[in-house]
């Protein structure tokens, strides 16, 4: 069979997985009664038309870019994490705790406690599966999910029995401290030039980015980097090499769950400013369309991030103005993991085939 | 806890048990083939919603039933045609259909009836009413058995008994019957049914389609005999629990029976911390209980309770080679 | 011979694969109730003419006659139905299974399985007993041993009623006495009106077992012979085209001290079979030891024990220096570090990251080795692909290009990065498996050149392989290996096959 080129495979094949979900969704949408072309006029001015929207798409992206770093890291190390959204909660807890204890630290001291709390604490809640997959075999992608489920469990006793403020109805701890208050774009140097006024997006935004390309650094310029990759695409041949599995194994998870532990800071310390049931909102999830989409390689992470904000935001706003319920933005979610993810031998099938009779014509005038 | 309480907790555990248990089987047909499906969630809520909308427009819960196994049976074919047809990553083809199935459902139940994506509640013949079983009445005051029989066994809807009935068919179907030789076979090793001649493409299908069956059966029963109506994610992890239960019954049909009615019970339990708190002398939190079950599969899975080993050929795409 | 006609025909089939043609223009005649072998090397398309007569192919060109009528066999029901038996070279069974319901998948008796199980059971009976191939019906595969197992394969398509019995390298995985009672079996159906198609690439098998012998090389039927009126050099000339032999001009070893010492080592694989029972060996500098054996003898645990791969028990000494066999420092790392090399038998599976670059590949194992290092944090990259594309030139790699991914080269050119990747490390002792399995002529003279440069720079090289001349033309002593056990050690010059 004749083979894609390398840029028609990295470039093409996600673009068209995301034009067929798009599609699709379209299609849905003239079912609910509504334009699909009027629905994209108002979803792009709703996500990028205003400061304030663009301020809410930037922010989402925040998240996903730290999921779908999570996912994209174990990947790479051949694990899939579908825990990221579990690790996420409970990295919350961490951040939670260090702002509720600490809040009334100077701003310098808290923050990098808050981002090394979110860190470890999503990283010890990745400790267990990972453990039970190097040194038992246990299938890492039933472990998270049930782990999911169990941070879930675990947060709403702590939020419902033990952090809740007497008199308080919600499920949710006490307001952090002001000080506890980050920074958003519009208070920052450069970013102020557009941002004039609040927007929920800030400086976590720019941790993600860094960490981004601290992932970046660490798999393609660094010996466990190299490591890790090796051991993703083939176990075997990487303990030829003297790789060690365990290891291995261990540090991409810890590493994914501290990724998605992170994003703690952006959702809880940066704009709920206490921490609620549910804070995580699915975007553990959506990181693995991310990270699908963006083929696992930081910078296309980001980008994916970026259009799932948008996306995200913009559902947002087919929610508020239109009759398009917000769960719209959770079927494209699904349509966008099932076509890049699971049809994706589908999709380069296809591509393949209308390049080879590309070709084909191509040689055929030549002959002619 | 007085015998009364007791009856009334197991007659919650049933009710509980019965989509866990449909679930559960619907898992091991598809699982036992070798297509793992982490999307039984999604079928069963795109089966619930499917079933409430239709058993409401028509007033027969008959139709209902039929509407979800046929909405269940679409993401089933879907999920066979990624990971059957196209090799696809069936995990990755599970969880995206569980997330297509949780926005659309919302989206088609608020098209249809404008209620911010649920179903108006059923009544009358477009729900399952309560089956008396025979002398249910009669045998209610033999002590002891009586209300046992009367209370937990008897009064439940029709697809309770269908459930249970569907653990001994699965068992005899699967160790007893050619079609269930070759389910077996190919989630084992795919090779020897080609080699043999039979299509482990159309084997493999065949299992997807029972487990959409099997899942609409469990959406069905959600929305229209456990309650009476579709309400956004009223599934609420269930295909995840019965994900659950069918690892922790080693892929076997009878003893994920008893998985499930363990499972059941735990979300029996949590309803009544009262009842827990009385046994027990100390107050148990219900988050607890809920996540009871996945602490258990944990430590199946890590081998502490038995060692599960899953269908060889379990989430391999098959390729032919020479 | 012959009365009944032909059971097989073939005639003119063609097989190709994208660019590369597998079978072309095949025409053979198989009579009925004899043995027939088809002999040729690897890759010479044997497989593949067989996957085409069982349906797991379709020929692009050419006819089927079976018992003198043509007949088409798009799928493997078909062959069956044709009266084709296959017993692959990889077991096609339910591990869990027993040998009951392996016999009966695919053939039973209706949609109830009692009736299927007790009418198997019968004919099993029988079989067994015409046969010689008596197997316990309850028993679980896993439970079986290899040549059990190829029993039930049997079983299997005589139960589906099969006149022709095709067998793949049936006896690559038997014991030598495995696979006499293989023989006799085959001859037994033989015997019994059947017709046997034996798929080798041993000639010993073939001079032995059958009546009429095809020889295939590089896809095209090179000719069909009565085994009674040839001789195993005909039969090698026939199969590799030439005359000589691969002879690799080396000068007489000049050995020095003991580099290797190898006292009492012992594997056990991870289902608890003992695989290397207590071997004892040294090399010194400037020498090959050559090990020779069937495959599945122990030979592949030898090289991963001293690899690091496999854990190991006894005494590995290396310059003197005890190798640790278990537990911390019993890896690929502790042992490139301390001077061994080690080009594995599989290199697609152990040796090479297939989607990785060239660069990346020749890293790989010695990805924290200092030159390739910028500073304490980062890897050098460029160093790397400037090394590679060294080694690319000093090892005639085509194409030339560090950036290509492992799966873009040809066999040959795989196994050159690998080959030049562990040689250019200077090691005190390479182990090198296979080194020239699915590699062309050009590259294996290449490669046996490069390994006897080591040697002459004073090195100990541990070879293995499953070619008799290899080790013959390469060793200068020769252990043969049988069941874990070094049964002995010999002279090039005087070895030969039947050993």
């Amino acid at each position: 069979m004749e083979r894609l080129p390398n840029w028609a495979d990295l470039v093409l094949v996600p673009l068209v997985s995301l034009l067929m979900a798009a599609i699709i969704a379209g299609v849905i949408i003239k079912i609910l009664g509504e334009s699909p072309v009027a629905a994209f006029k108002l979803m792009a001015s709703g996500a990028l038309g205003t400061q304030e929207g663009v301020g809410y798409t930037l922010y989402y992206a925040t998240n996903f870019i730290f999921t779908g770093l999570a996912v994209a890291v174990a990947y790479h190390a051949g694990l899939f994490n579908i825990g990221a959204e579990g690790q996420a909660y409970i990295g919350g807890l961490g951040t939670g705790l260090v702002c509720l204890w600490l809040g009334e630290s100077p701003f310098w001291v808290v923050l990098p406690l808050a981002v090394l709390a979110g860190a470890v604490s999503g990283a010890a809640w990745a400790f267990i599966p990972a453990y039970l997959q190097a040194k038992r075999g246990s299938h890492i992608v039933i472990t998270t999910i049930m782990f999911n489920y169990i941070a879930s469990a675990v947060l709403i006793f702590l939020l419902v029995d033990v952090l809740r403020p007497d008199g308080q109805m919600d499920p949710a701890t006490a307001n952090f401290p002001e000080a506890t208050t980050l920074p958003t774009l519009n208070q920052i140097p450069v970013f102020n030039l557009f941002f004039t006024s609040k927007v929920p997006a800030n400086v976590t935004l720019l941790i993600a980015l860094a960490a981004a390309f601290g992932v970046w650094a660490l798999l393609w310029r660094t010996r466990l980097g190299y490591s890790i990759r090796a051991f993703g695409k083939s176990e075997d041949a990487a303990r030829y090499a003297g790789i060690n599995p365990f290891k291995i194994t261990m540090i991409a998870m810890l590493l994914s769950g501290a990724l998605a532990g992170m994003m703690a800071i952006n959702n809880v310390m940066g704009e709920a400013g206490r921490l609620l049931q549910n804070s995580a909102s699915g975007a553990g999830f959506i990181g693995i369309a991310v990270a699908l989409m963006g083929r696992n390689h930081p910078l296309g992470v980001v980008l994916a991030a970026i259009l799932f904000g948008f996306l995200f935001q913009g559902g947002a706003e087919l929610g508020m103005w239109t009759k398009i319920p917000i769960e719209m933005r959770v079927v494209v979610q699904g349509l966008v993991i099932l076509f890049t993810g699971a049809l994706d031998v589908m999709v380069r099938m296809m591509l393949t085939r209308i390049f080879a009779a590309f070709r084909g014509s191509k040689t055929a005038k030549g002959a002619v | 806890m007085d015998y009364a309480t007791l009856l009334q907790l197991l007659d919650t555990t049933i009710r509980l048990a019965t989509p866990l248990l449909f679930a559960c089987l619907a898992g091991l047909y598809s699982e036992r083939a070798g297509i793992f499906d982490i999307g039984l969630e999604g079928k069963m809520l795109m089966a619930a919603m499917a079933s409430a909308s239709v058993a409401y427009l028509t007033g027969s819960v008959w139709m209902g039933v039929l509407a979800g196994i046929g909405a269940s049976l679409i993401l089933a074919g879907i999920h066979g045609i990624a990971s059957i047809t196209f090799r696809g990553n069936q995990l990755i083809s599970g969880v995206a259909l569980n997330f297509v199935a949780s926005g659309i459902t919302v989206l088609v139940a608020q098209r249809l009836f404008g209620q911010g994506g649920r179903t108006p509640p059923l009544e009358g013949d477009a729900r399952f009413a309560p089956i008396t079983l025979p002398f249910a009445e009669a045998l209610r005051d033999v002590p002891i058995l009586g209300p046992l029989y009367y209370e937990v066994i008897s009064g439940h809807p029709f697809l309770v008994y269908l459930g249970f009935a569907t653990v001994p068919l699965t068992w005899w179907v699967l160790y007893r019957t050619r079609f269930g030789l070759r389910l077996r076979a190919v989630g084992e090793n795919p090779a020897a049914v080609d080699t043999a001649g039979i299509s482990v493409v159309g084997l493999r299908f065949a299992a997807v389609a029972i487990t959409g069956v099997l899942c609409g059966l469990a959406g069905a029963y959600m929305a229209t005999a456990l309650q009476a109506g579709f309400g956004r994610e009223m599934t609420a992890g269930r295909g995840y629990i019965a994900l659950a239960a069918l690892i922790f019954a080693k892929w076997r049909p009878v003893a994920a029976l008893w998985a499930c009615l363990l499972f059941g019970f735990f979300q029996a339990l949590a309803l009544r911390p009262d009842v827990v708190e009385g046994v027990l002398q100390f107050k148990v939190p219900v988050t607890f209980l809920d996540a009871l079950p996945y602490v258990l599969t944990v430590l199946v899975l890590a081998g502490f309770v038995g060692k599960a080993i899953p269908p060889r050929a379990g989430g391999e795409p098959y390729v032919k080679e020479r | 011979m012959a009365q009944g006609g032909y059971a097989i025909e073939l005639r003119g089939i063609s097989k190709a694969f994208g660019p590369v043609q597998a079978n072309r223009d095949i025409s053979v005649a198989v009579p009925k109730g004899t043995i027939h072998g088809i002999i040729g090397e690897n890759g010479a398309g044997k497989s593949t003419l067989m996957s085409i007569l069982y349906g797991f192919y379709r020929a692009d060109s050419g006819e089927i006659l079976i018992n003198g009528t043509p007949t088409t066999i798009p799928d493997s029901q078909s062959a069956i139905r044709a009266g084709i038996g296959m017993v692959f070279q990889h077991f096609k069974l339910v591990q869990n299974f027993t040998v009951l319901e392996n016999v009966i998948l695919g053939a039973e008796e209706g949609a109830m399985l009692a009736r299927s199980l007790s009418k198997a059971r019968k004919v099993l009976g029988d079989l067994s007993r015409e046969y010689e191939l008596d197997v316990d019906p309850d028993a679980v595969i896993e439970d079986l041993s290899v040549g059990h197992q190829q029993r039930v394969e049997i079983l299997k398509a005589l139960y589906r009623q099969a006149d022709i019995l095709i067998l793949d390298e049936p006896t690559g995985v038997l014991t030598p006495a495995e696979a006499d009672h293989l023989f006799r079996i085959l001859r037994g159906l033989r015997d019994q009106g059947k017709t046997v198609i034996l798929i080798t690439h041993k000639l010993r098998e073939i001079m032995e077992t059958t009546d009429n012998v095809s020889v295939m090389r590089r896809g095209t039927m090179v000719g069909t012979v009565k085994t009674a009126q040839t001789s195993p050099e005909e039969l090698a000339e026939l199969m590799v085209g030439r005359k000589v032999l691969l002879e690799v001009e080396k000068a007489p070893p000049t050995v020095g001290r003991t580099v290797l010492s190898v006292e009492n080592l012992s594997v056990t694989d991870e289902h608890g079979v003992i695989r290397l029972k207590g071997v004892s060996f040294d090399i010194k500098a400037g020498e090959i030891l050559g090990i020779a054996g069937v495959a599945g003898n122990g030979q592949s645990e030898l090289l991963e024990a001293l690899g690091g791969i496999a854990r190991a028990t006894g005494r590995v000494t290396l310059n003197g220096a005890e190798l640790p066999l278990s537990g911390a420092g019993a890896d690929g790392r502790s042992r490139r570090a301390a001077g061994i090399a080690h080009v594995p038998e599989d290199r697609q599976h152990l040796g090479l990251i297939m989607d990785f670059t060239a660069w990346e590949n020749v890293a790989f194992g010695y990805h924290d080795a200092p030159e390739y290092q910028k500073n304490a944090l980062f890897m050098d990259n460029d160093a790397l692909r400037a090394d590679t594309a060294r080694k690319m030139e000093r090892f005639d790699v085509r194409p030339p290009i560090p950036s290509l991914p492992a799966k873009s080269f040809s066999g040959g050119n795989q196994q050159k990065i690998v080959v030049a990747r562990e040689i250019e490390r200077h090691p005190d002792l390479l182990l090198i498996g296979q080194p020239t399995r699915g590699v062309d002529i050009g590259a294996i003279e290449f490669i046996h050149k490069q390994i006897v440069a080591l040697r002459d720079a004073g090195k100990a090289i541990l070879l293995v392989s499953v070619e008799l001349d290899e080790i013959r033309s390469l060793s200068d002593r020769i252990a043969v290996m049988f069941d874990g056990r070094i049964m002995g050690f010999r002279d090039p010059e005087t070895t030969d096959e039947r050993e």
